[in-house]
């Protein structure tokens, strides 16, 4: 009777899932096959639809966008503008976690902190973008005007004429953005882990480092590389503040993938051939990402515990054969 | 002797509390600094957004407010480029009915995947987890596209629906869900009657409440925040989002006018600053909530 019911309820179970399925069928699967196919056309324009498949070159545009000199040098900058705000990035969260999360010493007022520090994290990027550009002008921006008055300066500097400056100034802004969020993320992480674990560190005389090093980080592991994937991905789109920023420049210094598909499509030629084939080489790049999230994401819980059943049925039926026997 | 152990101990805790107190100091300090550095330059938009653009020109580093805010705002909308009160608008529409959208039929999702037992249904799950990370920016000329033939550019359903179909926040609904819903309640439900469509709208929702009230809330700001996605789809300055009008400011007839782009910026991000000091407890939490997987 159990089943039969199970077995009435069930259309329900697809009925309910149709509206996502529907509206992920329409608005991203449809997309990636239709970007894919038009990575194969010589389709450009400005809001033109009609294209040619080349037949006789299909890969075209795809050796073409590889064999692109800027396309190199914006993969290349997106990886270092990511890997050089990765980096402070995780160390500063990894110390404010050390911090937050000390048993011994407690630090007051976390909460205010914490709000402060994911604060820049809220606010739109677009609005960001222009702020610190804003702040950055030349010759009368706050930040030439402080410089003068710290006498580090003798007269006004065109910072964003210089290509690691600005760069740097963008690699700055990210790490700004995003250490709160990463704090927050590895703090809750590390108030899940069972505190038994501590109390057994500090029964065995672990000091402060010590247990950081031997027992928190250990208990984080798959949390960081998670963070680590995920910021990854999120670093392979970065648009909005190098677009509005400077704009990709000085001299393409802070140009990323993104804003080089965006330039070759919405801008100047409209070659939306070409830049649906970087699209999709960025794209096949982060499927290989997620993939490796996907893996770390897995619902280990569950694993083991079917793990689990199927050794308990085994051994059920080999106890059923002896018993038999 | 009672006396002197208690004092041993004392003495004891206090040297190696010196260690401990300088240590909590430089904490104290290092934090403090890393707080202010987040308000400092929010604070420097701020005090030249009410700055006149002579001020700025003299000095452009000032910590407190001078009293041009009205003047730079008119300047600001004589030029009849950047519309503040058009992209609120327009940015609270779709974030708006992206939320509710992405809410709504993330609950329902993620109510299928917990309570009724289908065969698909590790499936389905496994396929929500693989498409999670699938980023919409790099499929965008795709969308474009398709938006072209249906002559649905310039419409913001486009950015609306999509919202529709958000396997992250499924994900989440679902963890959520899973341990909070009693199934002797759909049950009991049931045999009074209950509709499955009556029994997720009236039960069910209302269970979901907090999950609800966190995934909105970032849901409506990452909406409130995309910049990539309009700035291809929508080209008529009327159904700019706010996002858009932000870029509107790097305009030629704004540059020379200083304090009017400082106030510009300013109203772009007041409303998300009034709603996170009034939220701010709840978004930590929930950034927190968000990340104990994994």
């Amino acid at each position: 009777m159990k089943k039969k019911r199970a077995y009435d309820y069930a259309r329900y179970g697809y009925i309910f899932s149709i509206p996502f399925v529907l509206a992920w069928l329409i608005f991203q699967l449809y997309p990636i096959f239709y970007t894919l196919l038009l990575g194969f056309t010589d389709l450009k324009g400005a809001g033109n639809t009609d294209f040619n498949i080349l037949w006789s070159t299909p890969f075209k545009n795809f050796i073409s966008v590889l064999g692109n000199k800027s396309f190199k040098t914006a993969f290349i900058n997106t990886l270092i503008i990511w890997g050089c705000n990765f980096l402070p990035q995780i160390l500063l969260a990894l110390l404010i976690t050390a911090w937050f999360t000390n048993r011994r010493s407690t630090i007051k007022a976390q909460g205010f902190y914490k709000v402060m520090f994911y604060l820049p994290n809220i606010i739109t990027q677009a609005t960001v973008a222009m702020l610190f550009a804003q702040l950055f002008l030349y010759p009368k921006g706050v930040v030439n005007d402080l410089f003068l008055q710290l006498k580090i300066f003798d007269k006004p500097v065109d910072m964003m004429r210089i290509k690691s400056v600005t760069r740097g100034v963008v690699i700055f802004i990210q790490t700004w953005m995003w250490y709160g969020y990463t704090a927050i993320v590895l703090i809750s992480g590390v108030l899940g882990i069972s505190p038994e674990l501590f109390e057994a560190a500090e029964v065995d005389g672990a000091n402060q480092w010590q247990t950081f090093f031997k027992v928190t980080l250990p208990s984080i592991k798959t949390m960081l590389l998670f963070t680590l994937v995920t910021s990854l991905i999120g670093g392979l789109n970065m648009f909005d503040i190098p677009k509005l920023f400077q704009n990709g420049g000085p001299d393409n210094a802070t140009l990323t993938t993104s804003l080089y598909i965006y330039n070759k499509a919405f801008q100047g030629g409209y070659l939306y051939g070409e830049a649906s084939a970087a699209s999709m080489i960025m794209f096949f790049i982060i499927v290989l990402l997620s993939a490796l999230v996907f893996y770390l994401l897995r619902d280990k819980d569950e694993v083991e515990l079917r793990k689990l059943v199927k050794l308990q049925e085994k051994e059920y039926k080999r106890k059923m054969k002896m018993g038999k026997i | 002797m009672s006396n002197s152990n208690l004092q041993l101990t004392v003495e004891g805790r206090e040297k190696g509390n010196v260690g401990n107190i300088i240590q909590k100091v430089i904490i104290y300090v290092l934090c403090t600094f890393l707080a202010i550095l987040s308000i400092l330059p929010f604070w420097m938009m701020f005090v030249n957004a009410t700055r006149s653009t002579p001020q700025i020109q003299q000095t452009a580093v000032s910590f407190l407010p001078s009293t041009h805010l009205f003047d730079n705002i008119k300047i600001l909308s004589s030029k009849n480029m950047f519309k503040p009160l058009v992209g609120f608008l327009n940015s609270f529409i779709v974030s708006a009915g992206a939320t509710v959208l992405a809410v709504y039929f993330s609950s329902l999702t993620a109510y299928a995947q917990v309570v009724y037992e289908w065969k698909l249904r590790n499936a389905f799950f496994s396929f929500i987890m693989a498409i999670m990370m699938l980023p919409g920016q790099l499929t965008l000329i795709g969308f474009l596209q398709m938006c072209y033939k249906l002559h649905l550019t310039n419409n913001l359903l486009m950015l609306i629906l999509p919202a529709i179909a958000a396997p992250s926040m499924v994900f989440f609904m679902r963890q959520y869900l899973q341990p909070a819903l009693p199934i002797e309640i759909v049950h009991s439900a049931r045999i009074d009657g209950a509709r499955e469509f009556y029994i997720f709208n009236k039960i069910v929702i209302p269970i979901m409440k907090p999950a609800i009230a966190t995934q909105a809330i970032f849901s409506f700001v990452a909406s409130w925040n995309n910049l990539f996605t309009p700035m291809v789809l929508i080209s008529s300055t009327k159904r700019y989002t706010m996002p858009m009008m932000v870029s509107l400011l790097r305009a030629d007839i704004y540059k020379t006018e200083y304090g009017s782009i400082y106030a510009g910026l300013t109203l772009t991000i007041l409303p998300l600053i009034i709603v996170y000091l009034l939220l701010s407890k709840y978004i930590v939490a929930g950034v927190a909530l968000g990340s104990v997987k994994g």
